[in-house]
């Protein structure tokens, strides 16, 4: 299945080739419908049976899956599975203080839990909502700061890994959003000079990489500041990647708003709704509704971005393995650790996709 | 909201205090100036810090450091530097690793994303799945894990000694791609000139030929003439300059290779990320633009015999093509835009110069400006250019 | 050329106040250089019906939606209740308060259920308690007939019952207006008559309403005043019998010969 929601409508066809047919005539239609495709078929088969062939033969038979020397891995053909069990702490877990390592996994818990719950609808009222986030912000925040209840202090700049990874993407979503909904709002305001400073602020954002933004929010937004005065560095790499984001995304909901028709803005209007009245009531709804799919694209995209912070030397779990990756006794091994890493990204991937596919159902079914 | 027409201006709003503090226009104009205010505000304060900042760090300001000597060397470059050149033709060697870097990727993105693409539409079951595995794969991982990752690859390939060897035309290793080049001759700045007057040449013909069917209705085939034109013209001037075919094959040599061309691991490396990332983006452009041509529309093309030929020129592209070309010379200018990770691998692109230039000025402000404004421009002419195409298509429609 | 007819006789059979509560003097608007409206003058007395007819693109959609300002008119006067529609947002709430608007389009909420789109208004303009406003809501849904669908959402319902549905949610404002703007226009044939059902038992409860409409049928059994429209004029305005009888002006009979022929 699809990982990123771009597909807007399936692929034309007269009939469902899944549907009601027989596997004989499935495998006709779609592998084996004349000389020439049967023998592209074959052919196409043969090279994937090869490669499949050779990912099991180095990836399962011929691997070492766990061992502490590596010159054991070194002795053996197959995959050296081995180097993520003896590194997956420094990767996982960055610079923080191996022996505070307990502190992240629970961490790790709380937040995963917490993110869990308040994607499920059923959760979905403030009364269970505000709570659970004030504890999770706060448990989190105590864990990994330290300094109370006989924790000892670890700094930001001491934080990485997995974590860390997570830290950004969720402060890029919860700052972002609301940021992109008031640039895309601003971009459709009816004053002129709100459009134009909300035009000229996303347009050129969108037209300069990331890093430049980051180099901005680690170089320059200090001098921005009175003398004195100091904002977390990590602080202002997340808004940075926030307001990156949010540009992007603030062009997808203006999209939505865009497809809300005209009656609707009438209709509120003829009911005396004020504009923000009608805006969180009626055009938001919808318009986040119909945006939805190149959200999710976006949000997707966010976290992969968060990879970026390895040019201003965040230890984000790419970062961390990459640092890994330099010990001369593991280092041959840097395939399977840079692979690990892709699969967290594709795990996480996957089930942002999903679940924005089962909300895109919920929202058919009208149930959201 | 109101569109008054000159000379029939909406009725004078207020006349009293009371109706102008309860004026739509009289709150419409407060509300923007406010903004206007507060932006310029924030604008002016932050110059302010800015400016104390620097002048209390004692850090110098303005773009005279382009001027002075960078005292750093840069690995790559395409035109003439050294560590005595000033720091603003540093940042213009960056550029042009930029562009050159980025001008291979999308070449690289576009062959292998179209292939993709047309492999995602295919009738045959299991290419479909080859090419959807494909394309989620490689938008999925982050693009900066993927340069790494083939930088690593790379830097862990054999030494020059134990050279991967490919066919006979090169070698892959830890030195980067080495391959066969022809030794350099007069003959080849007019082949390329003879490729351009054969591209025109072919268009002229064809256009020609339109005309020509325009006017009595019989249709030329230029398929082959233009191949022809196009291939044939620099062949001849090959012929004509006696066929110069001494090739320059690189051969072991100590640590390192001898002839041939060789591109450096960054630039593969790089290249490669940023294109493979690139190509299943592409590919999925090109399978909803394939997709975007409704099946009655080539029926009814069919229902008019029309040739094959024609269905594809005439019927397919147009409309497959307004819906590609928008969103892929936007993955266009994000791969260019992606390119700015080259400091990751130690790439000397603009960002990766810029960088530098950043730290021993300590100019960040100024440096980093240099940055984005390039970026802006490129982004800026793109999308000059894109809407001048939709223009263009949209022309057509009507 | 066509002059303006001057403002006729009330000849409202019902009106019970002399003062119009709506009363248009003059009305023009201007889309860029193109005129909509030419000095249209209307009034209307309380409880008065009147039915606005014409060809296409005549203006009479764009004369109602000046009444609650959806179209801004750039001279003459419109007064609503003794106030004057300026641009002071004040008065522009308080006359849309008093203004219920049903459109050609329904323009329910589409993620809101029947029920939700009903309170919306009432509680978010008249800060009415969410029972209460259901209560309401409950009301006038058992008024339009359709209390059963209250907890579907808009795109479930038919045509007719969205139509009705979208009359209940303009009467849960308790306006003392309503417009109707084409109101049966989107929908299929068989489905016409269930609205105008309301509509009727709406207008026989006394409310005051303006419908722009090519049912002449309802115009006939309904309306007080008939106006016809043509490219932004006001052709002529007379009640029903003597509109449909005996119309005075060329264009109105060559309108109803064309309306009314089959």
């Amino acid at each position: 299945m699809a990982l990123a929601t771009t597909e807007a409508a399936a692929p034309v066809r007269a009939y469902d080739p899944n549907a009601r047919m027989s596997a004989g005539l499935w495998l006709k239609t779609n592998l084996f419908s004349s000389v020439w495709q049967t023998l592209l078929t074959l052919v196409v088969a043969a090279v994937v049976i090869r490669v499949l062939w050779f990912v099991l033969d180095w990836g399962v038979v011929n691997a070492v899956f766990y061992t502490t020397d590596p010159d054991v891995c070194r002795a053996a053909t197959g995959a050296c599975w081995a180097v993520i069990v003896e590194k997956h702490r420094p990767m996982l877990f960055g610079l923080y203080p191996y022996d505070q390592h307990w502190r992240l996994v629970l961490v790790m818990v709380i937040y995963l839990s917490t993110v869990v719950l308040s994607l499920w609808p059923r959760c979905w009222n403030l009364r269970f909502l505000v709570p659970l986030w004030i504890f999770a912000v706060g448990s989190i925040g105590i864990l990994m700061f330290g300094g109370v209840f006989g924790l000892r202090y670890v700094p930001t700049s001491e934080w990485g890994g997995l974590p860390l990874t997570m830290l950004l993407f969720t402060g890029t979503v919860l700052i972002g959003m609301p940021i992109a909904v008031l640039l895309a709002l601003g971009r459709r305001a009816p004053l002129p000079v709100a459009r134009g400073v909300s035009v000229v602020f996303i347009e050129s954002l969108r037209g300069v990489p990331l890093i430049t933004i980051l180099f901005v929010a680690v170089n320059v937004f200090p001098l921005f500041l009175p003398a004195g005065v100091e904002v977390n560095k990590l602080l202002r790499i997340t808004v940075g990647i926030a307001i990156f984001f949010a540009c992007y995304q603030a062009e997808v909901i203006r999209g939505g708003l865009q497809a809300i028709p005209r009656g609707q803005y009438e209709a509120a209007t003829s009911l005396s709704l004020t504009y923000w009245q009608t805006t969180t009531r009626i055009i938001l709804p919808q318009a986040l509704r119909i945006s939805l799919p190149a959200i999710t694209n976006h949000i997707i995209a966010a976290m992969k971005n968060t990879s970026f912070v390895i040019i201003i030397g965040l230890f984000d779990i790419l970062t961390a393995t990459t640092a890994v990756m330099q010990d001369p006794l593991w280092r041959k091994f840097y395939v399977e650790a840079y692979l690990f890493v892709a699969a967290v990204y594709l795990f996480f991937g996957y089930a942002l996709s999903r679940y924005a596919r089962q909300v895109e159902k919920w929202i058919a079914a009208g149930r959201i | 909201m109101t569109d008054a027409t000159p000379g029939r201006a909406a009725k004078p709003p207020a006349r009293r205090l009371k109706d102008l503090i309860y004026s739509e226009f009289f709150r419409t104009v407060i509300y923007q100036i406010a903004l206007a205010g507060a932006v310029v505000l924030l604008g002016f304060y932050l110059y302010q810090n800015v400016v104390e900042n620097l002048s209390r760090q004692n850090i110098a300001t303005g773009f005279g450091f382009l001027k002075e000597v960078s005292q750093f060397e840069i690995g790559e470059t395409l035109i003439s530097y050294s560590s005595r050149d000033t720091y603003g033709r540093a940042l213009l060697v960056g550029l042009m690793n930029t562009l050159s870097v980025s001008a291979a990727g999308i070449v690289v993105a576009t062959v292998i994303g179209f292939s993709i693409g047309i492999m995602r539409v295919s009738s045959n079951w299991l290419l479909q799945r080859i090419a959807l595995t494909y394309v989620e794969i490689v938008r999925n991982i982050p693009v900066i894990l993927q340069v790494i990752f083939w930088a690593a690859v790379i830097r862990n390939l054999p030494a020059p000694r134990q050279a991967l060897e490919l066919w006979g035309l090169g070698f892959l290793s830890n030195r980067g791609l080495t391959f066969l080049l022809p030794v350099a001759d007069p003959a080849h700045a007019w082949m390329l000139a003879a490729l351009g007057i054969g591209i025109v040449a072919a268009l002229i013909a064809a256009r020609l030929a339109r005309r020509h069917r325009e006017a009595t209705g019989r249709y030329i085939d230029m398929l082959w003439p233009s191949v022809g034109l196009i291939l044939g013209l620099p062949l001849l001037t090959w012929l004509a300059f006696g066929a110069p075919h001494e090739l320059s094959f690189p051969e072991r040599q100590g640590f390192n290779f001898r002839g041939g061309a060789t591109i450096s691991p960054e630039f593969v490396a790089l290249m490669a990320g940023i294109a493979l990332y690139s190509s299943g983006f592409i590919a999925e452009i090109v399978r909803a633009g394939i997709q975007a041509t409704p099946r009655g529309q080539v029926e009814a093309a069919r229902s008019i015999a029309l040739r094959p030929r024609f269905i594809l020129r005439y019927v397919v592209l147009p409309q497959a093509l307004r819906v590609i070309v928008p969103p892929l010379t936007s993955q266009y200018v994000s791969l260019i835009k992606n390119s700015s990770i080259a400091v990751v691998i130690g790439y000397p692109d603009l960002v990766n110069i810029g960088n530098t230039v950043m730290n021993q000025t300590g100019q960040a402000v100024e440096a980093i400006a240099v940055m984005m404004v390039v970026y802006l421009i490129v982004s800026l002419v793109t999308s000059i250019a894109m809407n001048f195409y939709n223009r263009l298509v949209a022309i057509k429609e009507r | 050329m066509t002059q303006t007819a001057p403002t006729p006789p009330l000849a409202a059979q019902t009106a019970t106040a002399a003062e119009p509560v709506i009363q248009m003097k003059n009305v023009s608007k201007w889309y860029g250089q193109f005129q909509v409206l030419h000095e249209v003058s209307l009034d209307v007395a309380k409880g008065e019906r009147v039915v606005v007819c014409g060809p296409s693109g005549s203006g009479k959609s764009t004369l109602i939606r000046c009444i609650n300002r959806l179209e801004v008119h750039q001279s003459g006067d419109i007064f609503v209740n003794g106030l004057e529609m300026t641009d002071n947002v004040k008065n522009i709430d308080k006359i849309r308060r008093n203004i219920g608007m049903v459109f050609q389009n329904f323009n329910l909420f589409p993620h809101l259920t029947v029920l939700e789109n009903l309170t919306l208004g009432p509680m978010l303009t008249r800060q009415m308690k969410k029972s209460a406003a259901e209560e309401l809501a409950m009301h006038f849904l058992r008024k339009v007939r359709i209390p059963e669908q209250a907890q579907k959402y808009p795109l479930q319902l038919s045509g007719g019952q969205q139509q009705r549905v979208a009359i209940a949610r303009s009467l849960c404002m308790e306006p003392e207006i309503m417009l109707f703007d084409e109101p049966t226009s989107a929908l299929d044939p068989e489905m016409i008559k269930e609205v105008l059902d309301t509509m009727i038992e709406l207008a026989e409860s006394g409310m005051t309403m303006i419908v722009v409409t090519h049912e002449m049928g309802f115009a006939r059994t309904v309306a007080d005043q008939v106006v016809f429209m043509a490219e932004g004029r006001k052709i002529e305005a007379a009640p029903p019998e003597e509109f449909f009888g005996n119309p005075r002006e060329e264009r109105t009979r060559a309108f109803l010969d064309q309306i009314l022929k089959h």
